[in-house]
């Protein structure tokens, strides 16, 4: 029990993960990929587009399980779905046939807890997300950005110890997407969850994360890690004019420009 | 359509007309189409009424094979007040009514129940879904005798008759909807904690419903074919019956008059599942110029 709670929050042990194309082909998604998340760090991860990032977010969830290596959450290996992690999805995952606050119930709901409980919990959270007045929409009725609340709100009524979020606001316009940035690290620094935040957007993952991982070109390994050393709290805006802020964007990028260039060449061969 | 447009512009707003002059003059447009459709509406159905009686009477077409609209209005009056050679009018549609109503809900729930759990189920579509090809390439109608052999003259022949008209189609719908639930909205409520079964009930379900919706309305129809069909075939009761007396006599009113009724049940049908329709699907976004 105490090693467990020492334990790191996730770790991918080198893993890998291989799927089969439609055509019976076997295709490496990523491979001897090792990865450390502590507990209430946040990690965001970026590569080239297609190179499997997604992929290892699966792994934790349990929605995939890898072909080799070890994946533990918590210390413990995975198996099937945690109730532990929360999940913040690309698309559009809200219940469009949901009010909102029917929505952010969904969870407490679907584990079991009285509903009048679940009301006041998700009440609750749309107030912190303000979206307070507008409980009785449909999802259809928001605009991008407050569908986004929703959706975090939705993850965070259930508590979770591991939030991984996989280009949650790419999506977004710009304006929006920082105003959604602010909210997310506000969130994060009550909830004092792991974060796994996977992105195609530097800039994102410096002004967000206390470590960035840069994969390969896929299939996917960690190529190197940054420990981005800027204070909190963050003010996202803002952060991005800073030298030190400058700085990693231009060694990391370096980096990851070349994954890039061979993505592309690969993808325009 | 482009009517309405036409209208707003020749108000041809200067700078500085307010937001209620150009709302009211949308209105006035929007009015002036809706009667310009119900006026035409209108016009072509009593063209055709007139033309068809016309003819008639001047032997253009012979009405003893095509009737007049006035002689098959004279006998849905003979039939609702005297009622028919064969009993009351009531009597006939109800049962008719009785037989396509049962086959309708007893299709439509088999239907969705197997469509959603072999939806479900990969495996078991896979074992299943060539005896489901092979029982659908069956013309539904060439059943009805083999049906009316098995089950008798009565209600029970006629209701799996609808019974197997609606289902294939309430099935096949259901289990396309199911396959196209949401990737994302499945994995996002199994991640907040749904069982499978929760995850069938609150995701898959409502997310293939309006596929389900879309065969409802076609096949309410299909059951309505599916008990006349079987009253044609064999049966003391029901408005194919009266279809099937009136060939037998040469009474070409009394052909078109069941046809009327029938159409009009059907036209019944489909505005209240329109109506039930609706009011489940408030969650739908509604396009921006519903007028009505």
């Amino acid at each position: 029990m105490a090693q467990e709670k020492s334990a790191p929050a996730i770790e991918l042990i080198n893993v890998s993960r291989r799927f089969l194309s439609p055509t019976g082909k076997s295709l490496t998604a990523i491979r001897d990929f090792t990865m450390t998340v502590e507990r209430g760090e946040f990690v965001a991860v970026v590569g080239p587009t297609g190179c499997g990032k997604s992929t290892t977010l699966n792994l934790v969830t349990g929605l995939a399980s890898p072909s080799a290596g070890e994946v533990r959450v918590m210390g413990a290996p995975v198996k099937g779905i945690d109730s532990r992690i929360g999940f913040v999805f690309q698309s559009d995952a809200l219940f469009p046939w949901r009010t909102v606050i029917e929505n952010v119930m969904a969870g407490p709901l679907f584990r079991g807890r009285a509903k009048a409980e679940a009301t006041a919990a998700a009440r609750d959270w749309l107030a912190r997300v303000g979206l307070a007045r507008f409980e009785h929409h449909y999802p259809h009725q928001l605009s991008g950005g407050m569908r986004k609340r929703v959706a975090l709100a939705q993850t965070f009524i259930n508590g979770p110890e591991i939030l991984l979020m996989d280009e949650p606001f790419s999506a977004l316009d710009v304006q929006t997407r920082v105003l959604m940035h602010e909210e997310l690290l506000r969130l994060w620094s009550e909830a004092r969850a792991s974060v796994v935040f996977v992105t195609h957007d530097l800039e994102e993952a410096i002004a967000l994360a206390d470590k960035v991982y840069v994969l390969t070109a896929g299939p996917a390994t960690v190529k190197s890690v940054y420990t981005i050393d800027l204070p909190r709290p963050r003010v996202v805006a803002d952060i991005r004019y800073e030298q030190s802020f400058i700085d990693y964007s231009r060694t990391i990028w370096a980096d990851l420009k070349e994954e890039v260039e061979t993505s592309y060449a690969r993808a325009a061969a | 359509m482009t009517d309405a447009t036409i209208d707003i512009r020749a108000g041809s707003f200067r700078p500085g007309t307010s937001d209620a002059e150009i709302e009211a003059a949308a209105a006035k447009a929007a009015q002036h189409r809706r009667r310009t459709v119900i006026f035409w509406r209108y016009a072509i159905l009593i063209v055709f009424l007139a033309a068809w009686e016309v003819a008639g009477r001047k032997a253009w077409i012979d009405p003893f094979f095509y009737a007049t609209p006035s002689a098959i209005a004279q006998r849905l009056y003979e039939w609702t007040t005297e009622g028919t050679s064969e009993g009351p009018l009531w009597y006939h549609l109800y049962v008719t009514m009785e037989e396509s109503v049962l086959g309708f809900v007893t299709g439509s729930v088999a239907g969705i129940i197997i469509g959603v759990a072999l939806g479900r189920n990969r495996m078991a579509a896979d074992i299943f879904s060539i005896y489901i090809k092979v029982i659908n390439s069956i013309p539904r109608v060439v059943l009805a005798p083999i049906f009316i052999m098995i089950l008798g003259l009565g209600l029970a022949s006629k209701v799996a008759l609808a019974f197997i008209m609606v289902f294939f189609v309430v099935f096949h719908n259901a289990f396309q909807g199911v396959r196209e639930a949401d990737r994302a909205m499945i994995a996002n409520a199994r991640i907040l904690g749904a069982s499978d079964w929760q995850l069938t009930r609150s995701v898959i379900v409502p997310s293939a419903m309006s596929w389900i919706f879309a065969s409802l309305h076609v096949s309410f129809g299909f059951a309505i074919i599916g008990a006349i069909v079987g009253e044609f075939v064999g049966s003391r009761y029901g408005i194919g019956l009266l279809i099937n007396i009136a060939k037998g006599s040469f009474d070409a009113a009394g052909m078109y008059a069941a046809i009327v009724i029938i159409m009009v049940v059907a036209l019944g049908a489909e505005y209240l599942m329109t109506m039930v329709e609706n009011r489940l699907a408030k969650w739908r976004p509604q396009p921006l110029h519903e007028t009505q």
